[in-house]
């Protein structure tokens, strides 16, 4: 019943039924003053009602011609427009930019798990000191939120790769810019631990009110450009009896970092853990938090021992196809994995 | 944070009573419900919801800081920026100054490996003085299986600090410091731990220690869902304990065998893995760490200790700091000593697998009996090791 779909409380729709209004079209066209002694309601409650639906009323009337652009959507061909000027952050590794398609997409969230040690939190650390890289280094020159839900996050090693990045680019504009000595880097590593900030966050409430936050939180501070929460399933593993809450929960929480991605042009990368399931007959690993729950994000990525190598993996993507590269964490960060094999293999 | 009463948040009057007349006191309960049920159960609109969730999460979120600020506290406030040294020199180098404060440090090995040695070492470390090396603080050592051994810990005292440990009423002291609980039962455990985060700040502690910690919990369920429930609580109890006071916690952990020969893969490589031919199955017999994969992500830092033919390894197996790094070792009378400060770099998952080759035959069983009897010392006394 289109009724429902209107974002008011259940007590006006039930008045709203009662007093013969089965269609917006019946609302739309009735006038404030009727409306309001009809389902006797103040005058400000039905002019809020009637927006609502004249607002839904106008979507439909619209969706035959092709000249109205219907409120909220977009064109295929604008979107293509906009999505080769859309940005990336790089992982400092060639071979998984290359599968990437140029590196971490912003306005997209994307998951990445793996088994303990692997180097979730690695890339985590590598995304939140390369999303500062300047945009004269072909960076986006951006800011970083980091959320820690397990204690992982450890100073020290964000100091040693920060320190490397700026060592990184230094070599890179002494190669391209041998003569112009303007081209110094001037970033200091304090100045990359100052632009990460950084939120501590202790159980699965703290993480929800977390996320609510943060649309006001990205609004003061328009330089994020990435939002890395490490991880999204240790909270919601223990202590959850009710699986279907802890699922429209998670369900809730994705919708919200979906729009602050697309909202704000940014990028959330989500790590996750991995636990055992049953199939046909054998255990194999899968990522944690179930199967509704690999609906929720856009890409997803998948971390794993191939032999004595750490290969990530596109396990779901719209847009990419899927394959594998290798890489390796080394005291610098992520980076090209040393082996001479064969680089990327698709599978 | 989150048992934040919902009237004391500084919401407006009338919608903060209609959270109260639907019996949604806490942020907690407001926040374990979406918008679209709390907008069945409040009976107002969108907007509303929204507006008051809106103000809800603010209060209820912790607070934001730098990575930077985070570093100069550390460095400010702590000793060695936050680590306690084990002085094993080319381990406190791979681990950026020591043991971490603040997080999960794990030591898993086969028993009679030597990680009871290690702990009593670090409860030394952590009591002597600042001038020494130390934390000059109190230790609390859960010791579950009643291994803990005065007599060794003075020993291994005069042995690696003879300067100290000559002065008179030193060994009282260093020994005073350290406070050794015997919780019977998981549940007794749990009450301890609370009556520990009360005296936490009170009471100087530096460094909690509990050996084992698959002892506490594999004596008490059976195997699956009721196990790793309880576990998961704890675990969650005792990292935040960790955090909110800012000490290492070193918590031993316990082998099993691995089931099968093959290890665990995802559906993709399944999948690929099917066409490839019959790999030769290897027969290299090894031991995983007991307590389950999600035990394995929850600590921090995981020292996997091993005997591989014949000489005895401590591995740097998790850590976000450390490079993989294997150094050989031995127990002597003053602890632990490694036999070569750079370590083996090793490559691969191999670094997990725990070997248990070479430790005398004797030896295994005798501190196998040790476990056993431990279990059931209810039935047989007080074991002394």
């Amino acid at each position: 019943m289109e009724i429902g779909m209107l974002p008011i409380s259940a007590s006006k729709r039930g008045k709203l039924l009662a007093a013969g209004y089965t269609t917006l079209h019946s609302i739309a066209t009735t006038s404030i003053t009727h409306l309001a002694t009809d389902i006797e309601v103040s005058e400000s409650e039905a002019l809020e009602i009637l927006n609502f639906a004249t607002r839904n009323s106008a979507l439909e009337r619209s969706s035959g011609s092709n000249t109205n652009v219907i409120q909220g959507g977009q064109t295929a061909w604008d979107m293509l427009n906009e999505e080769r000027f859309s940005s990336s952050i790089t992982t400092s590794c060639a071979d998984l930019d290359n599968i990437l398609g140029g590196g971490i997409n912003c306005k997209e969230v994307t998951e990445i798990g793996g088994v303990p040690g692997i180097g979730k939190t690695q890339i985590g650390i590598q995304l939140a000191v390369n999303v500062q890289i300047p945009l004269d280094y072909g960076g986006l020159g951006g800011k970083a939120i980091y959320i820690d839900t397990e204690g992982s996050f450890m100073v020290e090693r964000v100091l040693q790769i920060a320190e490397a990045c700026i060592e990184d680019m230094s070599e890179y504009s002494h190669h391209f810019h041998k003569d112009n000595q303007a081209y110094g880097v001037k970033m200091h590593p304090n100045s990359i631990l100052e632009n990460i900030f950084y939120f501590r966050v202790c159980s699965y409430t703290e993480q929800i009110a977390l996320v609510n936050y943060l649309d006001k939180f990205v609004t003061e501070h328009k330089d994020v450009k990435i939002i890395i929460i490490d991880s999204v399933t240790f909270h919601f593993r223990q202590d959850f009896e009710d699986m279907a809450l802890r699922t429209r929960l998670l369900g809730e929480m994705s919708l919200k970092l979906m729009k602050l991605a697309k909202n704000f042009s940014l990028a959330v990368v989500m790590l996750n853990q991995v636990t055992t399931k049953h199939v046909e007959g054998s255990f194999q690993l899968t990522l944690a938090l179930g199967d509704s729950w690999s609906h929720s994000c856009t890409n997803r990525i998948i971390l794993y021992w191939n032999g004595d190598e750490r290969h990530a993996y596109i396990d779901k993507s719209p847009s990419l196809k899927s394959a594998s590269a290798p890489y390796s964490v080394t005291s610098r960060g992520i980076r090209n994995s040393t082996s001479s094999s064969k680089r990327i293999k698709m599978v | 944070m989150a048992n934040k009463l919902i009237n004391q948040l500084g919401l407006p009057k009338s919608i903060a009573n209609i959270f109260a007349a639907r019996n949604i006191i806490t942020a907690k309960a407001a926040l374990s419900l979406t918008e679209f049920e709390l907008m069945e159960l409040l009976d107002v609109g969108m907007t509303e919801v929204t507006f008051a969730m809106a103000h809800i999460s603010e209060v209820v979120c912790p607070p934001c800081q730098t990575a930077l600020l985070l570093m100069e506290q550390r460095v400010r406030n702590e000793s060695l920026a936050g680590h306690l040294p084990t002085r094993l020199k080319g381990l406190d180098e791979a681990l950026c100054g020591g043991i971490p404060f603040g997080v999960l440090t794990e030591l898993v090995g086969p028993p009679g490996i030597g990680k009871t040695q290690f702990c009593l070492k670090l409860s030394l470390l952590a009591s002597l003085p600042v001038n020494c090396g130390g934390l000059e603080g109190r230790v609390i050592y859960i010791d579950v299986e009643s291994k803990f051994s005065s007599k060794r810990l003075i020993e291994i005292g005069t042995k690696s600090f003879p300067e100290i440990f000559h002065k008179k009423g030193m060994a009282q002291e260093m020994a005073g410091r350290i406070m050794i609980l015997r919780p019977t039962s998981l549940s007794e455990f749990a009450e301890s731990l609370h009556r520990i985060k009360v005296s936490l700040l009170q009471q100087q502690v530096k460094l909690l220690i509990i050996d084992s910690m698959a002892a506490l919990v594999l004596g008490e369920h059976d195997s699956g869902a009721s196990r790793q429930q309880a576990l998961g609580w704890h675990v969650s109890f005792i990292k935040s304990l960790a955090e909110f006071s800012r000490i290492p916690i070193v918590l031993t952990n316990q082998v099993r065998s691995q089931i099968g020969d093959e290890s665990l893969m995802y559906s993709f490589q399944a999948r690929s893995h099917s066409t490839k031919e019959d790999t030769p199955v290897t027969f290299d017999s090894h031991l995983v760490a007991a307590l389950g994969i999600n035990w394995a992500h929850a600590v921090t830092i995981r020292l996997v200790l091993e005997s591989k033919s014949g000489q005895r390894f401590i591995k740097l197996a998790k850590s976000p700091i450390s490079p993989p790094l294997a150094f050989p070792f031995n127990i002597t009378a003053s602890g632990i000593v490694l036999l070569d400060d750079n370590g083996i770099e090793m490559k691969g998952p191999e670094i997990n697998n725990i070997h248990c080759q070479g430790l005398s035959l004797r030896f295994l069983v005798i501190r196998s009996v040790e476990c056993i009897l431990s279990e059931h010392k209810n039935f047989f006394g007080k074991i002394k090791p």
